[in-house]
C-alpha cells in the first residue's frame, strides 16, 4: 500500500472512533458540560490533560527544535514537565477542593470582585484563542502534506470534528475523545523513535539509546555528534549558546506558565476527590513523559542521520525524501559556490586556508518529525501514523482551548456575570452556542492566520505566568492577599510582560538582541520577571489596603483541607 | 505558637504546616535538580559522564534526569499527603 492510501486509512479511523465516542458520551448538564460531572478516573484524567496539554506544537516541532537547538531545547524539556510539579503541589489539590467549574469562577470568588472574574475571564480568553489558531493551522499543514489537500480544505475538516464532539460532549466528551487521542499520538511517536534507536544504537529504548554507541562508527553517539557539529562550524551539541541567566528565565516562565494556563488547569476540575486531583496529576506527567524523554533522543538520531546524509555530498545523488520535502518548501538548496555539493555549515565554518564557508541548505525543524520516517527508510505505515498521531494531538488540544473560552463566555460572563437568572437549560444552549462559535472563529484564524499568531502562541506561557499564577498561589497560600492586591497584581505583571514583549517583538525588532535586554533576558523569559511585579505589586499594595471580610480567611481554610470536597458547586463567598 | 500542650487534638493548623513542610522540601530538590543541575552547574557536570553512558551529565540531568525526578516527587507527594489526610481525619473515604 502506498504512503498516500496508509494515511487516509489511519487517519479516517482515527476520526471514526473520535465521532463515535463523542456519540456515546453526550452532555446532559452543565456539571456535565463543564467538568464531566466530576466523574473522571485519576488514570483516565492522566491521559486526557497529556493529550489537551502536548499540542501539535509538542508532537511536530518540539524534537526539531531541540535537534538544532542542542543542548539550548532543554528549557522546552524541563520547562513543560516541571510546571506540573508546581500544579501538583500548589494548584491543583486546591482548586479541585474549592469545586468550580472554571478559573476565572475561582479569582472572581477568592477575591470577592467582579472586575476580577472579568480581568481573568479577558487573560483566558486572549491566551486560549491565540494558542487554538495555531493548533487548526496545525491540523491544515498535516492534511497538506500528508494528504496534498488544500490548507483550508483541512481545516474545516478538522473543525467538522472538533465542532462534533466539543458541541456535543463538552467536558465529557471531550475527555474521553482525549484519552483515545493520548494513545494514538504516543503511539504515532514512539514507534518510529524505537525502529530509529534500533537502527543507530541497536537499543530498543531511545531514551538510553542516545547516550549510547553509534553501531556503524563505534564512537559514543553525542561525542560523534558534537564532533560533526565542531566540524561544521556549530556550537557544541550538548552546550548550547544561549546565556545561563535566559535559559534559567525561559524555563521559569515556561514552568509557571503550564501551572497556569487555564485549559490545563480545569482538567483537574473533573475527578471525583482531592486526591484523585494529585494523583492525576503524576499519572499526566507520566504520560506527558514518555514523549518528552523520547524527543531529546528522536532529536539526536535525527541531526545525526541528517548530517550525515547531506554534508558535502553531490546534490545529485540526494535520495528520494529529499527532493519530495524540496517541494514542499520545508528544504532549500541554494549552490552558491556552484560545485554541485551541498555544504551545510554552521556560522563558525571555515575552509583550510581560513576562509568562511557559507552555508547553502535551509532546513525547517518541522521535518525532524514529519519527514523522519522517509529519511530513516521506515515502512509505509510508520509514516501514516504519524500523520495520524500529529492531527490528534492538534485536535486534543483545540478541543480543550475551546471549552476555557466556551465556559468562560456562557458560565463566568453570562451566569455569573450578565444573566444570573438563566436557568441550567439556558446556559447549557449558551454553552454550546458559544463553544459553536468560538469553533468558527478558531477556523477562521487557522485558514487566515494573522501574521503574529505563531509568536504569540511562545508568550502566552509569559502571560499566563505573569497574570494567573501568582494571584492563583496567593489565593490559597496568603490568608491576608486581598481584591486591591490580587487585581493591580495581575493588570501590573500582565502589562509589564506584554509591552516588553511587544516593544522587542514589533515594535522595534532590530534591537531585539542580547545587549538591549533587561538582565540579558528575552523576551521569551520575561515572563518570569513579570510574575515577579506581580507578586511584589500584589502584596505591597495588599499591606496598605483593608484585608478580605472574614468569609474569605473561612473559604481559604476550607480548602486548604480535602475532606467534603464533593461535586464542583457554586460556591458563595 | 506559645501554647505548651502540644497533646491536644490536631488541628488544621497543624496540619496546613506539615503540608508546607513537604511542599518546601519537595520543591527544594525540585529546584537543585532542574535550576541547579540543568542550568546553573551544567558546564561543570559536564565533565563527567553519567556513569555507564555516553551522556554527560549535566546534559542528561537537563534532558532526561529531571523529568524523571519531577514524576517521582509528584508520587512521592501523593503518598506523603494521604498518609497525612488519613493521620488528621480529613481524607475522603466514605464520601
Amino acid at each position: 500500500m502506498s504512503v498516500q492510501a496508509w494515511t487516509f486509512l489511519l487517519v479516517g479511523l482515527s476520526f471514526t472512533l473520535y465521532i463515535g465516542i463523542a456519540v456515546w458520551s453526550r452532555a446532559h448538564s452543565t456539571s456535565e458540560f463543564y467538568v464531566a460531572g466530576t466523574g473522571v478516573s485519576p488514570l483516565a484524567n492522566g491521559m486526557a490533560t497529556a493529550a489537551d496539554w502536548m499540542s501539535a506544537a509538542s508532537f511536530i516541532s518540539m524534537a526539531g527544535i531541540i535537534s538544532f537547538a542542542g543542548y539550548d531545547g532543554s528549557v522546552y524539556l524541563m520547562g513543560w514537565t516541571g510546571g506540573y510539579v508546581l500544579l501538583a503541589l500548589l494548584l491543583a489539590p486546591y482548586l479541585r477542593k474549592f469545586g468550580a467549574y472554571t478559573v476565572p469562577d475561582f479569582v472572581g470568588d477568592r477575591y470577592y470582585s467582579q472586575t476580577a472574574r472579568i480581568v481573568a475571564v479577558v487573560c483566558a480568553i486572549f491566551v486560549s484563542f491565540t494558542y487554538v489558531a495555531g493548533q487548526m493551522r496545525g491540523v491544515g499543514i498535516v492534511f497538506s502534506r500528508f494528504l496534498e489537500v488544500p490548507i483550508g480544505l483541512g481545516v474545516l475538516i478538522g473543525m467538522g470534528i472538533v465542532f462534533f464532539y466539543a458541541v456535543l460532549g463538552g467536558m465529557k466528551g471531550i475527555t474521553y475523545t482525549q484519552v483515545a487521542q493520548y494513545c494514538v499520538l504516543i503511539f504515532a511517536y514512539l514507534v518510529p523513535a524505537i525502529f530509529l534507536s534500533l537502527l543507530i544504537t541497536g537499543n530498543v529504548i531511545p531514551q538510553i539509546g542516545f547516550g549510547g554507541v553509534d553501531q556503524t562508527s563505534g564512537t559514543v553517539l553525542l561525542d560523534q555528534l558534537n564532533g560533526l557539529h565542531r566540524d561544521l562550524g556549530f556550537a557544541a551539541y550538548t552546550s548550547g549558546e544561549k546565556s545561563t541567566i535566559d535559559v534559567f528565565f525561559i524555563t521559569a516562565a515556561l514552568m509557571a506558565g503550564t501551572a497556569g494556563l487555564p485549559h490545563v488547569i480545569i482538567r483537574f476540575y473533573t475527578v471525583p476527590r482531592v486526591r484523585d486531583a494529585r494523583l492525576s496529576v503524576g499519572f499526566a506527567l507520566v504520560f506527558i513523559a514518555l514523549l518528552y524523554t523520547a524527543a531529546p533522543a528522536v532529536a539526536v538520531f535525527a541531526r545525526t542521520n541528517l548530517l550525515t546524509t547531506v554534508s558535502e555530498q553531490p546534490y545529485a545523488e540526494m535520495p528520494e525524501w529529499f527532493s519530495t520535502w524540496e517541494a514542499t518548501g520545508l528544504i532549500s538548496f541554494d549552490d552558491r559556490n556552484g560545485d554541485g555539493v551541498i555544504q551545510y555549515v554552521g556560522p563558525e565554518a571555515r575552509d583550510v586556508s581560513g576562509a568562511p564557508i557559507e552555508n547553502e541548505l535551509t532546513i525547517d525543524r518541522d521535518i525532524i518529525v514529519l519527514a523522519n520516517p522517509e529519511i530513516s527508510g521506515l515502512p509505509n505505515w510508520v509514516i501514516g501514523l504519524v500523520a495520524a498521531g500529529g492531527l490528534a494531538a492538534a485536535l486534543s488540544t483545540a478541543a480543550g482551548l475551546l471549552l476555557v473560552v466556551s465556559a468562560a463566555v456562557s458560565h463566568d460572563l453570562l451566569k455569573r456575570s450578565f444573566m444570573p437568572d438563566i436557568t441550567e437549560r439556558g446556559e447549557l444552549i449558551a454553552a454550546r452556542v458559544s463553544a459553536g462559535l468560538a469553533v468558527g472563529v478558531a477556523g477562521y484564524l487557522g485558514i487566515n492566520p494573522p501574521g503574529f499568531v505563531a509568536e504569540v502562541v511562545a508568550f502566552a506561557f509569559g502571560l499566563a505566568a505573569a497574570s494567573f499564577f501568582p494571584a492563583i498561589i496567593m489565593g490559597i497560600f496568603s490568608k491576608r492577599m486581598n481584591r486591591e492586591g490580587a487585581v493591580l497584581g495581575m493588570i501590573a505583571g500582565i502589562t509589564f510582560t506584554a509591552a516588553y514583549i511587544v516593544y522587542f517583538k514589533f515594535i522595534n525588532p532590530s534591537a531585539n538582541i542580547a545587549d538591549n535586554w533587561w538582565f540579558g533576558i528575552s523576551p521569551e523569559g520575561i515572563g518570569a520577571l513579570g510574575m515577579l511585579v506581580n507578586f511584589a505589586v500584589a502584596i505591597t499594595v495588599s499591606r496598605f489596603t483593608p484585608a478580605p471580610p472574614p468569609q474569605i480567611a473561612d473559604l481559604v481554610e476550607r480548602i486548604r483541607v480535602p475532606k467534603g470536597a464533593g461535586e464542583a458547586h457554586e460556591i458563595s463567598a | 505558637m506559645t501554647d505548651s500542650s502540644d497533646r491536644r487534638a490536631p488541628s488544621p493548623r497543624d496540619y496546613w504546616r506539615a503540608n508546607l513542610k513537604y511542599v518546601g522540601a519537595l520543591l527544594t530538590i525540585w529546584f537543585v535538580i532542574s535550576y541547579g543541575a540543568g542550568i546553573l552547574f551544567v558546564e561543570p557536570l559536564n565533565r563527567f559522564y553519567l556513569p555507564g553512558t555516553g551522556f554527560p551529565l549535566g546534559f542528561w540531568f537537563a534532558q532526561q534526569g529531571s523529568i524523571y525526578v519531577f514524576v517521582a516527587l509528584i508520587f512521592v507527594y501523593v503518598f506523603l499527603m494521604n498518609r497525612l489526610d488519613r493521620e488528621f481525619g480529613v481524607d475522603e473515604d466514605g464520601e
